[in-house]
């Protein structure tokens, strides 16, 4: 025991090449190169359509159900080529962006004043946090009573579904920038507005940018919620009608659209976010 | 010639005593350290001064006019630099000329004035080469020489500054005293600095402050007489008697000890 312990311990380090050479996969908070993570990535999403692929041709399922992935590839085709899948995809995305790009050009500068002044966020603050956990998807009929079933309808669900939180969450990443940057240019004899403008906005902007993109998911599960109760286009609204004529098929397809919309927009605001604040750390 | 004056000055917070009863007075072209235990009140007495922290009572003067808040003219460096990440070291350093305050009928010359004075800045704290690089790449003795730049690109009439080198290495230290003993001779400013280190205190000031901890008073005012500063002179006899002796009056008022009986008779008396 005495001499194994004496030889660990006068072991140069070089001599100990795990320590060095290999990547330590199951470290805590570890780091893994860049192919690898791709790599295991991409084996989840080969895993589940294995599994989809697989069970839908034992044939244990009625395809009533679960439709293979063949079926479902080739319903995409004839709804994007024979029907109108980019339409339907456009005016959805049409519906997200707007009701989006309201409560964002509104959250913004509220979720602002609310972090910089105290005044301002015990006006907002709670008023945010009641409305918060108002269930969006209960406003639908008095929406629809308001708005009609026009394109209004679906913008002010998506907005009513992402504005509160986005205020929130805003005003919370502006109160943690650190109070020293604010103490430094006010001891440089920077005014109020240009604390908040040209360093509260600033040091900020990465984490709003963040909350942003977060909130963009919200959006779209706000967005389809709005299609099925209350429209005669879009993807949601392809979903309910694929579901009345049982054409599982085209449910899949109308899912799968949304997700892979999701997972781009997200990539390229991650990309985007990198390419604007390289100051940052994510 | 700028005068900072203080007299009678003390801070509660709630219940809670931090100054009592402070007098200071600092002048343009004096090095003043405030020394003493953690917690004695350094901080809030030289954000009092910032103008960041307000004052209970007492007066606050310069030149005769009482500070209601921060300005130019007291520019501040703190521990963990605060600079700003998103901007470059050159544009840290010229932040402040952005500002409303001096952007305001300035000439063309003023503002040539003002990027000489910058490129001065950056030169005389080695950040030539660093210049165009952001702060999350410098290591810390270069942020901190980044937001002395920043500090003294204001002009102020008083620098204030708060255990700027407390989170430096011992070598990287000795660099930036030095540096700061440059400034001293090249700037128009008076400096009030802060630290819990009794030799730094002792090789940078003119004169060194100690502060009594509960309720945060001025225990003593140590004025130091030593030949011009040089790493040397931190071996001398002279300067380490001095030093011995305000650690002393530190520990005294702190009434902090460690009993080695106590401990002995706690550990079962080995
Ligand atoms: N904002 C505050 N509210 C309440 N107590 C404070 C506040 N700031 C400082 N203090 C207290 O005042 C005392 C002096 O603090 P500080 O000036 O930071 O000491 P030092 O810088 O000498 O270590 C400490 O006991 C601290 O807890
Ligand atoms: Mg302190």
């Amino acid at each position: 025991m005495e001499t194994v312990q004496e030889n660990s311990i006068t072991l140069p380090p070089a001599t100990l090449p795990h320590l060095h050479n290999r990547t330590p996969l199951w470290t805590v908070r570890g780091r893994i190169n860049k192919r690898l993570y791709q790599l295991i990535a991409l084996a989840s999403f080969l895993l589940l359509l294995g599994l989809w692929w697989g069970i839908s041709a034992s044939g244990v399922v009625d395809p009533l159900f679960l439709p293979g992935p063949g079926a479902v590839a080739q319903c995409f085709v004839s709804w994007l080529f024979d029907q109108d899948l980019l339409n339907d995809t456009g005016i959805s995305l049409y519906r997200v962006f707007a009701g989006f790009g309201l409560s964002a050009v509104m959250a913004v500068p509220l979720g602002l004043y609310i972090g910089a002044y105290q005044p301002v966020r015990a006006f907002f603050e709670p008023l945010m946090e009641f409305s918060r956990y108002l269930p969006a998807v209960a406003f639908i009929p008095l929406v629809m009573l308001w708005a009609g079933i026009g394109e209004g309808s679906k913008i002010s669900l998506i907005w009513i579904g992402t504005f509160f939180q986005m205020v929130l969450m805003i005003s919370d990443n502006v109160s943690r920038v650190p109070l020293s940057q604010i103490e430094a240019a006010r001891t440089l004899g920077a005014t109020n507005t240009e604390v908040v403008h040209k360093v509260l906005l600033r040091s900020a902007m990465p984490a709003i940018f963040d909350t942003l993109r977060l909130t963009l998911g919200f959006a779209w599960t706000y967005l389809v919620v709005a299609e099925m109760v209350a429209a005669n286009s879009g993807l949601g609204y392809a979903i309910l009608q694929a579901q009345r004529f049982l054409q599982t098929e085209r449910i899949f397809v109308g899912i799968i659209v949304i997700g892979v919309i999701g997972l781009v927009t997200d990539q390229t605001l991650r990309w985007v976010h990198r390419k604007l604040f390289p100051w940052a750390k994510q | 010639m700028s005068t900072l004056f203080v007299s009678h000055l003390s801070k509660r917070f709630d219940a809670f005593e931090a100054l009592r009863d402070i007098d200071l007075t600092l002048q343009t072209g004096e090095f003043v350290a405030l020394v003493g235990a953690s917690g004695c009140g350094k901080s809030t007495l030289l954000r009092i001064i910032g103008g960041l922290e307000t004052r209970s009572t007492g007066r606050l003067e310069v030149d005769g006019k009482p500070i209601a808040g921060p300005g130019h003219d007291r520019a501040m460096v703190f521990q963990d630099y605060s600079l700003y990440p998103w901007l470059t070291v050159a544009q840290n350093v010229r932040f402040c000329r952005g500002l409303k305050i001096y952007s305001k009928n300035q000439s063309s010359s003023e503002i040539d004035d003002s990027i000489r004075r910058s490129n001065l800045l950056i030169d005389l704290m080695g950040l030539t080469r660093v210049r165009d690089a952001r702060p999350n790449q410098l290591s810390g003795g270069m942020r901190q020489r980044v937001a002395i730049a920043r500090a003294l690109m204001a002009q102020p009439d008083f620098l204030l500054m708060d255990e700027p080198f407390g989170a430096l290495d011992t070598q990287t230290r000795e660099v930036m005293h030095d540096l700061v003993l440059h400034v001293k001779a090249t700037e128009r400013s008076a400096f009030l600095f802060v630290t819990h280190d009794v030799e730094e205190a002792v090789y940078l000031a003119d004169r060194v402050i100690v502060l009594a901890p509960n309720p945060g008073r001025v225990d003593s005012v140590w004025p130091i007489d030593l030949p011009a500063r040089h790493q040397s002179l931190k071996m001398t006899p002279e300067f380490l008697h001095i030093k011995r002796e305000i650690t002393d009056r530190i520990r005294a008022t702190s009434g902090m000890y460690s009993d080695l009986a106590a401990l002995q008779a706690l550990s079962g008396g080995a």
